[in-house]
């Protein structure tokens, strides 16, 4: 964390706490107050307030004009954040479910992540994509998947993945301050929807001022000496859960917040691993061809000197199933990530 | 001119439906009182009602036969049942149970019974491609099979139907695109979305017959959807058929529908396809004693499919690793961490 993060947190310790949601929207209402140029679009986006609550309140201070409502049209709209960016307005456009991207995949990855490159940098796509993602509410196959790496793996976007409220906000401002193009993708459990419970831990401390979080500053969310458990979204409070377990058998586990995977913290996650020597990398994305295995990679690249165990939790190679035992089964629980932690050891 | 017995099919069919959903909503908010969680309870995840767009799906699906393909999107139980998808295995599979038709993978909004060619998506307008798709197979084998795609008017503005209107015209496919108008895309009006009321209009752009009905009166659906299907039968081509039908819940269970006016929900409510076919039926000379016979029908097998859902049991854990192929490679691994354990499908 940067020292400057620091000063506005503890600044505000004492003061109050924000859900996830709240956090994002009072981003969004900052930097729209401060740029006539920035504007929302998506599907449920005005009245309702977004149906995962983010853009909860804003059609009231910014009217239709700038909290738009649009057809179930995603290549048209997500489309049209691309040509209002490039135009210098600094569009933010929401996917309903990142599910949904498939119908609009052209707009996302040959348009708005490769205009800048394909045009040699003379064109710039300030825009912001967001997406709910995540599972665990038995929303089946079309509506529960995070699809981090599918868009890490696709040159030209930053990704960002918050898992606390005061992440969410930092991390908000810098996407829409940014010249480049942001998929922002928060994850429905821990955004604090009243019908969908959140885990202790997303709601945290919030300063009321606006602050930035530099993208590609991994946070060490709890400190350790045996076992390195690099995550994200979600799992971040499921690892923390395992690491007060893990304590209690005198288990010492640190757990590091990518809360961006592009661009990836690599220092950081190395720095971990040299002290730890154990590297246990958790994802609530498919296993095959993702993120585990990038970072287990960008360990293994920079030296296997300090590498002595690695395990890998993920969803398996099945699209995730609806009832309640089988996605269970395939996303990652609190006790997988304690049995991965344990087999990292050696202990069986 | 739809015949008395088709009257009293559409009228069972749509009452079955109303009865059945009335009854999933009971057992979907068991678990979620006093705090709505929408993961909690036996029904968990979304479940989106069809209440007031029962005529849609009994008056198009009773011109099908069991060849014909449906395709559904993710409010699908009025059209299921209308088309005569085993209700006992589709109630197990909303509870998620073993023998459910996906063995609890798919859901209320993957329901798939090859048996009667009836498949579901969850995702907007993308039933509309493969319904062409199925098209196609019937016009390439010679068959007399004809498609139909539901979507709701949400749906219409949509690429991949707008994409699937031209290419079922321009290869003059057996395909029927039946759009079911609540005039609502969750919380968005349908004025604030499209400049075009009837989205029947959208045909004359391709080229495909439009046509559009209102549910209030189910014998013109039938009616229009007659039409519709024998069109296609005969090889004269899609039709676009839309049915003003009426939104008397929210979007999903949980919906607060804080966006909606009093006094709109009001009016859907008011007007009910289904006590307007009852009067039909009493014009046509069907007796009371006969429209309660078919209620009771319907509600015995409601109750007898409910209870026999929860009656089975849940899926083993391990099922999860099943299915991904038909011919299962065996890289398929669990999420074991450390050993080499592989999932269910070795």
């Amino acid at each position: 964390m940067a020292q400057q993060e620091k000063d506005d947190a503890s600044g505000q310790q004492a003061g109050r706490s924000l859900t996830m949601s709240r956090a994002m929207v009072e981003a969004i209402a900052h930097e729209m107050r401060a740029d006539d140029e920035v504007f929302y679009m998506g599907e449920d986006v005005a009245d309702y307030g977004g149906i995962f609550d983010s853009t909860e309140g804003l059609l009231e201070e910014f009217g239709r004009d700038r909290i738009m409502d649009v057809p179930i049209s995603e290549t048209a709209y997500l489309g049209a954040a691309v040509g209002a960016a490039q135009e210098g307005m600094r569009p933010i456009a929401e996917l309903m479910f990142v599910d949904f991207f498939g119908v609009a995949m052209d707009q996302i990855y040959n348009q708005m992540a490769k205009n800048t490159y394909m045009s040699g940098g003379s064109v710039n796509v300030p825009m912001v994509l967001t997406a709910a993602v995540g599972g665990t509410y038995n929303d089946a196959a079309q509506h529960s998947q995070t699809l981090y790496g599918t868009f890490a793996h696709l040159p030209g976007m930053k990704v960002v993945v918050p898992s606390t409220a005061y992440d969410a906000k930092g991390l908000m401002h810098n996407a829409i301050r940014d010249d480049d193009p942001v998929v922002y993708m928060f994850h429905k459990r821990l955004m604090g929807i009243g019908w969908l419970p959140a885990p202790d831990g997303p709601k945290t401390g919030v300063p009321e001022d606006d602050y930035t979080i530099p993208f590609g500053s991994a946070d060490v969310k709890r400190e350790g000496a045996d076992v390195t458990v690099v995550t994200l979204g979600l799992h971040v409070h499921r690892a923390l859960e395992a690491a007060a377990d893990l304590a209690d058998d005198g288990i010492d586990i640190e757990v590091v917040d990518l809360r961006t995977l592009v661009p990836l913290d690599t220092d950081t996650i190395r720095d971990s691993v040299a002290k730890t020597g154990h590297l246990v990398v958790v994802d609530e994305d498919y296993r095959s061809y993702g993120v585990t295995g990038e970072i287990i990679a960008s360990v293994a690249e920079a030296g296997l000197d300090d590498l002595e165990a690695v395990e890998r939790v993920a969803l398996p190679d099945v699209p995730i199933p609806y009832a309640r035992p089988m996605e269970d089964e395939v996303v990652p629980g609190t006790e997988d990530i304690a049995a991965a932690v344990r087999a990292a050891r050696g202990d069986e | 001119m739809v015949a008395v017995n088709e009257l009293q099919e559409m009228y069972e069919n749509m009452v079955t439906a109303r009865q059945y959903e009335e009854r999933l909503q009971e057992e979907y908010m068991a678990g979620k009182q006093p705090a709505f969680d929408i993961s909690a309870g036996p029904i968990p995840g979304e479940l989106h009602l069809a209440a007031g767009h029962e005529a849609a799906g009994a008056g198009v699906c009773q011109h099908l036969r069991d060849d014909d393909t449906v395709t559904a999107p993710h409010r699908p139980h009025h059209i299921a049942i209308a088309k005569g998808v085993d209700l006992k295995r589709m109630t197990a599979e909303i509870f998620g149970r073993e023998s459910g038709l996906s063995g609890g993978k798919g859901g209320h909004m993957h329901l798939f019974d090859p048996d009667v060619n009836f498949a579901c998506s969850g995702i907007i307008a993308e039933g509309c491609p493969p319904a062409v798709g199925a098209g196609l197979a019937a016009k390439k084998r010679n068959t007399d099979s004809v498609a139909v795609a539901f979507l709701g008017e949400g749906a219409i503005d949509q690429g991949a139907f707008l994409e699937s209107l031209n290419l079922a015209s321009v290869q003059n496919l057996p395909v029927v695109f039946v759009v079911e108008d609540n005039d609502w895309a969750i919380s968005m009006p349908k004025e604030r979305v499209t400049d075009v009321e009837n989205g029947a209009q959208r045909a004359d752009g391709f080229g495909l017959q439009g046509m559009r009905v209102d549910a209030d009166d189910a014998v013109a659906v039938s009616e229009a959807a007659r039409e519709a299907v024998g069109r296609a039968r005969d090889g004269n081509g899609p039709t676009l058929l839309e049915v003003q039908v009426h939104r008397r819940m929210g979007h999903f269970m949980g919906d607060p529908e804080s966006y909606r006016p009093d006094e709109d929900k009001d009016a859907a409510e008011q007007r009910d396809s289904i006590e307007r076919l009852e009067s039909d039926l009493q014009a046509h000379g069907v007796d009371d004693e006969t429209i309660d016979d078919l209620r009771s029908r319907a509600h015995d097998r409601v109750e007898e499919a409910i209870e026999w859902a929860k009656d089975q049991p849940e899926p083993e854990s391990e099922d999860a690793y099943e299915d991904v192929f038909v011919n299962p490679p065996s890289g398929v691994t669990d999420n074991e961490p450390s050993t080499a354990d592989t999932g269910g499908d070795d």
